[in-house]
């Protein structure tokens, strides 16, 4: 019988990386000295279930290195070492080299070894020369003494009274003895109590047996190897050229065993494991292909409600089918009343249709733990990273797009907002700094603020480094919002000395254009010596947008509200025409770019005058632009279409949408328009700035 | 053919198990630990027990101890997985009442014909 070991291998992997989840959460929790027992006990069974488990299915390389992580943890456990600081460090990097070497065998890409082997010398150098033996002997010594082979084995088997309460069976024995090769017993019947005196759970009878054929002495130590301790037990060789005694009592055969304990059985392990190795190889591709298709976990509440929900649907759908087949007029307000119900049941679905791409943003936050736990020891700081609100729900793909930023934001809280102990002591502040991540809803965005309260941003050296960079002048009168927002500058980096950690000048202009592509906004507070705030706006979900429906000639276009700030009718005094084509705006102080989307689209418009049409006031990029339009229309949610999957991707519009008439409409991207309208011109730009 | 409980915290050890057992014609009872083992026990018998040895709520050899004290379980056969290859967990395991042990790791051929030794 062949079972094919693979398919177990998911379930193992995905339980493996659960284990390691936990694992990672108690390592970071615990503290050097304290060994809470039921902790240890925690990371420990962890471990021991990814060894066991690597071991069985075929990642030998995993099971190795998990057995010295488990030797370590089993010492600590049993109180015999210490929990230091070093060993918490090694046993996080440990887990990091185990989630490697899982997605290597789950992807099937290179890991890399010189880490592995690097923490792996870590874990053998914190080990030493323990007692135990570091790896299991795989292919050791299968035979600990070499036994002449003999034509047969006499065997005198006394089993104690109490043998069979370990379930043990003496039918067991000899049918085992029996199977390999001719067995002859005979029963001694003088330890047999009176009939009166009989205790029926206890054995009382003594076995002489001779086993006859090539037999090895293994065979029958492994046939006797449960009941050890639990008999007096003699084996000799009878036959060959000489009778060779092998007298053994009950405390040798314990000792021999324990010197090797299983040669029988870990034979055939090993060639088990090979064998998986091989396959493997092969075995990656498919593995991976797998693994690309995207899923996502959705709690069972969820489905239900769905469910439910199209259950309603189906009998509103029957209601309004009876009403049709024969309509009169006195019916009118039932179908009323059947088409609100229809209304509510769609617009119930939809939401809980869009809440199964919802995941609570602790998918993000998890990692900042560990991640702000090393950063402190790379660079000698002591900071407490809080969180709030991590069961806030975000959009699946909000939240792949949104971590990167994150772990930008909270690398400079901790490396640039959160001083060291000793400055924090001379400004009055206690030694631990605190980052503070936060997550939560408001009206259709989800805010996410990454704070800290170290020493704020340096305002004038911001400004200094603008000056410098041409991006202001020193004239200029600049509130401390404009001078935050020179921090989201390409290269722009205020750090003396850049270290490995952040200050390499970029990112924080990633960081905003992914932002930005998002459909969300970022936002700086500062105050010098009482930290910085970062918060982070974005839709909850990129499916659905909030637009304002406008036109253009017979065209409708859709506006994201987001990035509405005004819409006005134009002054002509305030229109001011410069040298090329452009024309800017005057709104209050700011001079703005107009862009007429007729002539984007190359579209036929009511009127080219001005004064005739509308011009909404949008922010994309960082930017802003007056879209001239001859219309506004109404406002209202649409489900974004990709332009690309249908059509191909067009500069200037994010996607499409089908409106409640059936007629098509195009989403308008503000970014993307702006950009096209200024090719690359830089001068709109600082003329708004 | 047997009916045995298979207890395990290890979704893909339990799995493995499972599947070998069940492929051989053998009915299984899966438990994740001890506890949930020792309260099906309560409510039926079985043949065997095939039970991992460290597991959270309630270990093997716990296990083993309390259905050795249950009168339905007095001379069943329990056998430990274990990845101990010391004596230690063996002998431990013993003392509570189990019958023997499979070391980890093995693969189905080894349990099948480990477990045809007990249930024959």
């Amino acid at each position: 019988m062949s079972i094919d070991m693979e398919q177990f291998k998911a379930t193992f992997i995905e339980e493996s990386l659960e284990g390691l989840d936990i694992m990672e959460s108690v390592l970071l929790e615990m503290q050097p000295g304290e060994a809470d027992a039921e902790e240890v006990d925690n990371i420990f069974r962890a471990a021991h279930s990814i060894k066991g488990g690597s071991a069985t299915f075929g990642f030998s390389d995993i099971s190795n290195f998990t057995h010295v992580v488990e030797t370590l943890l089993d010492q600590i456990r049993a109180g015999e070492r210490e929990v230091t600081q070093e060993a918490i460090n090694l046993f996080l990097s440990s887990v990091d080299c185990i989630r490697d070497m899982l997605a290597g065998a789950q992807e099937g890409f290179d890991i890399n070894f010189e880490q592995v082997a690097e923490v792996k010398a870590g874990l053998d150098r914190m080990l030493g020369s323990a007692p135990e033996a570091a790896v299991p002997a795989e292919a050791g010594p299968e035979t600990q003494e070499d036994t002449p082979a003999a034509s047969g084995w006499k065997i005198i088997f006394k089993p104690f009274p109490d043998m069979l309460r370990s379930g043990n069976d003496v039918v067991r024995l000899f049918r085992e003895l029996a199977d390999m090769g001719e067995m002859d017993a005979v029963v001694d019947l003088e330890g047999l109590p009176a009939l009166a005196d009989m205790e029926p759970e206890e054995a009382c009878l003594n076995w002489g047996v001779t086993l006859s054929g090539a037999v090895s002495r293994e065979q029958i130590d492994e046939v006797f190897e449960w009941v050890e301790g639990d008999c007096e037990l003699s084996i000799t060789a009878i036959g060959g050229d000489e009778a060779v005694l092998v007298e053994t009592p009950v405390e040798s055969v314990t000792e021999a065993a324990a010197a090797n304990p299983t040669p029988v059985q870990a034979a055939p392990a090993t060639r088990e494991r090979r064998t998986s190795n091989d396959r493997r190889q092969g075995d990656r591709r498919k593995s991976r292909s797998s693994s690309e298709n995207s899923s996502i976990r959705v709690g069972i509440d969820k489905v239900d409600a769905l469910i439910n929900l199209v259950g309603e649907l189906v009998i509103t759908q029957s209601m309004l089918g009876q009403l049709g087949e024969d309509f009169s007029m006195d019916k009118v307000e039932r179908l009323k009343d059947g088409l609100a119900e229809l209304e509510r049941n769609t617009r119930e679905l939809q939401e809980n249709v869009m809440s199964i791409r919802m995941l609570p943003i602790s998918f993000a936050f998890n990692r900042f733990p560990r991640m702000v736990h090393d950063l402190c020891g790379k660079l000698e700081k002591k900071i407490e990273l809080k969180m709030s609100g991590e069961q806030t729900e975000l959009d699946k793909t909000v939240m792949e797009k949104i971590g990167d930023p994150l772990v930008h934001l909270v690398r400079n809280a901790v490396d640039h907002g959160i001083e060291t102990p000793d400055k924090r002591l001379a400004a009055g502040k206690s030694e631990t700094g605190t980052v503070h991540l936060n997550a939560y809803h408001q009206g259709g965005n989800i805010l996410i603020e990454i704070s800290d309260d170290g020493a704020g941003l340096n305002r004038e050296r911001i400004l200094a480094k603008a000056i410098e960079r041409g991006l202001a002048n020193s004239g200029d009168n600049l509130s401390d919002a404009e001078i935050f927002d020179f921090l989201f500058q390409p290269g722009f980096s205020t750090a003396d000395v850049v270290s490995d950690v952040s200050g390499r000048g970029v990112g924080m202009d990633v960081v905003k254009r992914n932002i930005t592509a998002l459909g969300g906004a970022i936002d700086v507070e500062s105050r010098p010596g009482n930290g910085s705030t970062f918060t982070i706006r974005l839709p909850l979900t990129l499916a659905i947008l909030d637009g304002q429906l406008v036109r253009v000639g017979e065209q409708t276009f859709i506006i994201p509200l987001v990035s509405i700030i005004e819409s006005l009718q134009v002054e002509p005094v305030r229109v001011n025409a410069i040298a090329g084509s452009a024309e800017l705006y005057k709104l209050r102080d700011d001079y703005l770019p107009i862009i007429r989307l007729y002539d984007a689209f190359g579209l036929k418009p009511d009127s080219t005058n001005l004064e005739d049409g509308l011009l909404v006031v949008v922010e994309g990029h960082g930017q802003q632009a007056g879209l001239l339009v001859d219309d506004l229309l109404a406002q209202q949610q649409v489900v974004i279409k990709s332009l690309e999957t249908n059509f191909k991707k067009v500069v200037g519009i994010s996607g499409a949408t089908i409106l409640g008439d059936g007629t098509v409409a195009l989403i308008v991207d503000i970014g993307g328009i702006i950009e096209l309208s200024h090719n690359g011109s830089k001068r709109a730009n600082s003329a708004a700035a | 053919m047997a009916n045995i409980l298979a207890v395990d915290d290890s979704a893909s050890m339990r799995q493995m198990v499972v599947f070998t057992l069940r492929g051989a014609g053998h009915k299984v009872t899966e438990a994740a630990d001890g506890q949930v083992a020792l309260d099906l026990a309560k409510r039926q018998r079985f043949d065997l027990v095939l039970s991992d040895v460290n597991m959270p709520r309630m270990d093997g050899i716990t296990l083993a101890r309390e259905l050795r004290a249950l009168p339905a379980f007095k001379f069943t056969p329990i056998l430990m997985l274990t990845t101990e290859g010391g004596m230690g967990k063996k002998q431990e395991g013993k003392a509570a009442g189990a019958t023997g042990w499979i070391v980890k790791p093995f693969n189905p051929e080894q349990l099948l014909a480990t477990i045809k030794k007990v249930v024959g």
